[in-house]
């Protein structure tokens, strides 16, 4: 950090102390961080130690709580406790690199038409509505289905397909910023485009990212269940999607099969956009009154 | 801007982004690891030279790429999508027995949830910190994080299982006597499920908008202005404050329409709706990629018709965008 900074005075506390210490006294929030920090820790405990949930292991479609098992199990007889511990690791792991794929093509790409303007933003923004005409989950599909399903593909059709609001966000966020003093002043003193770009700018245009930012996570979480139940996942990994898919043919005899892989899943997402709201609130106290 | 030219240049503008969708579309299928030929027909077994050779002769696979490109292009702008091997049908005619439900499906879902979730919002923004408030706020917490299969599934096992108030699945009963009338019922019936399942994913972000583009709308000095006239409350809410309201709205509507296609995707296969989305899954298990890269084609299509009739919508609700003559 430079000389200015750490020269400030100590009593004003930094914005993200103070957002942090909004979040914390949010209870909505602090209940979605248990909720996923409580599945991140189950997922990953049942991708340690959670065993095979291919494997047949009693009668098929054993209503939950009997014979020992806690969830029931499926239409071949493999056990869902099982299956809901393994199945997270891949959604939880898609979601994560899907967001991760499409914040880095949004922000760059945003970053880049609202700082530069001009033909640059022109033309960025043409491609990004072209991206926003095409139907997300079937150009994923798509894609998925030509360059053959593997976590790496389907995180990468994700991604491809989620950006667009994002660098629209980042876009409108780097043309207000980049009117304010503070850039001039970075200019001034002689700090080259890049550095003004990535240094000055987009630090300041964090919070509104972050939020949405933890928003594409859930909805990315969303797109891998929903490939999954259509089929197109992974066909060597169990998934919570997939666990669904398999067993909506059966939904009339037993509904235990696939009632409790979508809780898993709009636990997870809930507990996401509950953080995402909280977040929300912390960087922009204002809105609350709202 | 004079409207005709401004729907000139919309459609222009529609034509060019079609224009990049098709060769977007002849790119991912040179793409594909294979040979053309063979990723076009299928990946279904049994096909035959005599296959492959007839498609590299229609595709013209011999000729260098940009020929290729060009006689794909020509193709596609003559309403020819290819054919479909697993099918033995035109894709064009396929897509064309299918399109209706999923344009009755993904309207009727957009028209629920716009209206309920206008009058929820509306409701919420009279009382900010009442309970339709921190229901609409609940609301959409869940719309946003339930899974739009997962909720169709539930629907069909609570209200067509365990209470048998709605068909399982279809679009038509199997057998029904009786007119046209009963017909129509009958599709009506069958589309209560689909039609709430996709809408409440939406319903909630249309409440929560609506909810706050109300409060700004009632917090106007016109609103005070009339309510200081001594026009009656309901009036200076729907008629004043409802109309300036309702325009962020329609742009998210229009923006969601690509969405809404996808989320029809999903629930179609759920309900085994005959429409395209149904379509798309059988033809993705099958490998039957001319017809996949129909259905983009034509969904990509639908989404940019909804935007140019969102776009007139909204010049037709804002007089201010007519007279200024800007473009959003």
């Amino acid at each position: 950090m430079s000389e200015l900074s750490r020269s400030a005075p100590e009593r004003a506390a930094s914005p993200a102390a103070e957002a942090w210490r909004m979040f914390r006294r949010n209870r909505p929030a602090m209940l979605g961080t248990a909720i996923f920090l409580s599945m991140l820790g189950v997922v990953i405990y049942g991708s340690l130690f959670g065993g095979d949930p291919f494997e047949i292991v009693w009668a098929p479609q054993t209503p939950p709580g009997e014979d020992g098992f806690v969830f029931g199990t499926d239409y071949l007889g493999r056990s869902l406790a099982t299956g809901l511990l393994v199945g997270g690791a891949p959604t939880m792991a898609v979601g994560a690199a899907a967001a991760v794929l499409s914040i880095f093509i949004g922000v760059t790409i945003g970053a880049l038409a609202g700082y530069y303007g001009g033909w640059v933003d022109n033309l960025l923004m043409r491609i990004t509505e072209f991206f926003q005409v095409l139907p997300a989950l079937l150009f994923a599909m798509v894609l998925v289905t030509l360059f053959s399903p593997s976590l790496v593909t389907i995180s990468t059709a994700i991604g491809v397909v989620m950006w667009p609001q994002t660098a629209r966000l980042t876009r409108a966020e780097f043309l207000k910023i980049r009117e304010l003093e503070y850039v001039t002043a970075a200019r001034a003193i002689g700090a080259g485009n890049g550095r003004i770009m990535w240094r000055v700018i987009l630090p300041n245009a964090l919070p509104p990212l972050i939020v949405s930012a933890t928003l594409t996570v859930g909805v990315a979480i969303l797109f891998e269940a929903g490939l999954s139940f259509l089929g197109l996942g992974d066909p060597n990994t169990m998934s919570w999607g997939m666990m669904i898919g398999a067993n909506r043919e059966y939904i009339l005899d037993a509904w235990w099969p696939v009632t409790f892989p979508g809780l898993a899943i709009f636990l997870t997402v809930f507990s996401v956009s509950l953080i995402g709201d909280g977040l929300n609130d912390a960087f922009n106290p204002k809105l609350r009154e709202r | 801007m004079d409207t005709v030219v401004y729907v000139a240049r919309r459609l222009f503008y529609g034509l060019m982004l079609m224009f990049f969708v098709v060769v977007l579309n002849f790119v991912l299928i040179r793409l594909a690891p294979g040979d053309p030929a063979e990723v076009i027909a299928g990946e279904m077994g049994g096909t035959t030279q005599e296959i492959l050779a007839d498609i590299r002769a229609t595709y013209g696979l011999d000729k260098p790429v940009a020929t290729q490109l060009a006689i794909y292009l020509g193709q596609v702008a003559h309403g020819d999508l290819g054919k479909s091997f697993f099918f033995d049908q035109p894709v064009a005619r396929l897509i064309g027995t299918r399109i209706g439900a999923t344009i009755l499906l993904v309207l009727t879902a957009q028209f629920l949830s716009i209206l309920i979730g206008v009058v929820m919002g509306v409701f919420a923004a009279r009382k900010p910190n009442g309970v339709v408030s921190a229901l609409v706020a609940v609301f959409s917490t869940l719309g946003y994080a339930l899974p739009v299969f997962w909720t169709g599934i539930m629907l069909i096992i609570v209200f067509a299982s365990w209470l048998p108030i709605f068909p399982v699945e279809g679009m038509r009963s199997a057998r029904l006597e009786g007119g046209g009338f009963v017909h129509v019922l009958d599709v009506l019936h069958h589309l209560v499920l689909p039609a709430v399942t996709l809408a409440i994913i939406f319903l909630a972000q249309y409440a929560r908008l609506a909810r706050t583009s109300m409060i700004e709308v009632l917090g106007a000095d016109y609103i005070r202005t009339a309510r200081a006239k001594g026009v009656p409350e309901r009036r200076v809410v729907f008629h004043h404050a409802l109309r300036n309201a309702v325009l962020p709205i329609l742009t998210v509507a229009g923006l969601q329409f690509g969405n809404l296609i996808s989320g029809a995707l999903l629930v179609e296969t759920v309900f085994n709706w005959p429409g395209m989305g149904t379509l798309a899954f059988d033809s993705i298990l099958r490998r039957d990629y001319p017809t996949v890269m129909g259905i983009l084609i034509i969904g990509a299509a639908m989404v940019v018709v909804a935007n140019i009739l969102t776009d007139l919508g909204y010049r037709l609700a804002d007089p201010r965008i007519r007279t200024e003559g800007g473009r959003r």
